[in-house]
């Protein structure tokens, strides 16, 4: 793999997250983190659709009038979308009613749109579709790592298997509830954002108002 | 009457669309910085839910659902797959001829809402209220209600952040918190003030 493929593939992973960077794309993400089995497969749908949405409009980009674009773009997305919902429902009904409307909302996902607009319509498939899957993955990351924190400290488990006996099952570890509940998954996302920031200083961002000190004399 | 009064409560408040279940997040985070925007992006939302809501709940009850084509002489028709591509697509449509009404006949408010209006489309918290109607059945009386009423919510929570952001410029943030990460905490700190909602009962 030569070295620009592999950046469009890492690159979004810390250096150019959609989340923590980007603002995109938190919609859906953060209300399915609360288990880890759950947002895993939230994350493999997202990185499902981004990829092939991306090399579709990709290789449709020189067909498609730009004035029209926006709808063409989403009636390939929600084509998409559509069948792994579909998929979801065949094979792990469970875990798609936990996800519930959550399937569908990766339609307006703003990743998706997001990558369709800002890259699949300049450049070729290929590209494209490492481009889409490299943010798919950027995404999948933030949200297995949120779920780690909510699952682990919630409930005292990861992927549904004990790792922290919790107390009302004889063990020692007291479960943090606030952790299960959608706020926490904020708190997490804003330390976590502080977090890469604090390792890569070039994203701080530009302050409005300087809090002027004053000199003693 | 008194159910569709507690859905209304309980799609503002304690379900709150933005604050409870983080749609519209993008949106939310983007465009709360002023007051005046938000305000304006959050009535603009309104508008799209009151109108997609039970335009989608009526596309449902006599297109999709199994049995629902019976009218046109097909019963045993199930197209519930299509659900997600009618919805986006009676959004975006919706979207659109909102704008050009807006444009005709209301010039000023066209011009104040602008370039939200196009946004609008992909903000999840439309197609989520969408998709919330599909998943808890709602007939068309409730799918009126909870389209406004959940709108109402998602505006009143971007115009309190707004605010709080509107005075927060002057605070002395940690850097790697400036902008985002503090917005985050504070979306945090108003979910876990809207979740004291949940215990009121009607």
């Amino acid at each position: 793999m030569s070295q620009t493929k592999k950046d469009l593939l890492v690159d979004p992973l810390v250096d150019n997250n959609p989340i923590t960077l980007q603002v995109l794309g938190i919609c859906s993400a953060l209300a399915v983190t609360s288990s880890l089995k759950v947002a895993a497969v939230m994350a493999l749908a997202v990185i499902a659709v981004t990829g092939f949405s991306s090399m579709s409009i990709s290789v449709l980009r020189n067909h498609i009038p730009t004035s029209i674009r926006i709808i063409v773009q989403m009636t390939i997305i929600a084509s998409l979308v559509i069948l792994v919902d579909q998929i979801l429902k065949a094979f792990a009904y469970e875990i798609s009613k936990t996800l519930s409307v959550f399937v569908g909302l990766i339609i307006t996902n703003c990743i998706v749109m997001g990558r369709a607009e800002a890259f699949a319509m300049k450049n070729p498939p290929v590209a494209s579709f490492l481009d889409g899957v490299g943010n798919g993955l950027g995404y999948g990351l933030l949200l297995l790592v949120v779920g780690v924190v909510r699952e682990l400290f919630g409930a005292g488990s990861l992927f549904g298997i004990t790792i922290f006996e919790t107390i009302n099952n004889g063990g020692w570890y007291v479960p943090n509830g606030l952790l299960l509940l959608p706020p926490s998954a904020f708190f997490i996302i804003g330390l976590l954002i502080w977090c890469v920031r604090t390792w890569k200083p070039t994203q701080v961002e530009e302050r409005e108002h300087r809090i002027q000190t004053i000199e003693e004399h | 009457m008194a159910d569709l009064v507690s859905l209304a409560v309980k799609a503002i408040f304690v379900e709150n669309l933005a604050l409870s279940f983080f749609l519209g997040m993008c949106t939310f985070i983007a465009v709360s910085k002023k007051i005046a925007t938000a305000i304006g992006l959050g009535i603009s939302v309104m508008v799209v839910q009151v109108i997609t809501v039970p335009t989608n709940n009526v596309i449902l009850n006599y297109l999709l659902k199994p049995g629902a084509l019976s009218w046109a002489g097909f019963p045993d028709v199930d197209l519930t797959f299509l659900g997600l591509i009618s919805y986006i697509g009676v959004i975006a449509a919706m979207v659109q001829i909102v704008e050009m009404i807006l444009d005709k006949y209301f010039p000023p408010l066209y011009n104040a809402l602008g370039i939200f209006l196009p946004l609008i489309t992909v903000n999840c918290a439309i197609l989520g209220g969408s998709l919330f109607m599909v998943e808890r059945d709602y007939n068309f009386s409730e799918a009126t209600v909870y389209g406004i009423s959940s709108g109402f919510g998602w505006a009143l929570a971007i115009t309190a952040m707004a605010g709080v952001r509107e005075k927060l410029k002057y605070s002395d943030v940690p850097d790697g918190l400036q902008g985002l990460g503090i917005t985050f905490i504070i979306a945090g700190l108003m979910a876990m003030g809207f979740m004291c909602f949940s215990g009121v009962m009607l």
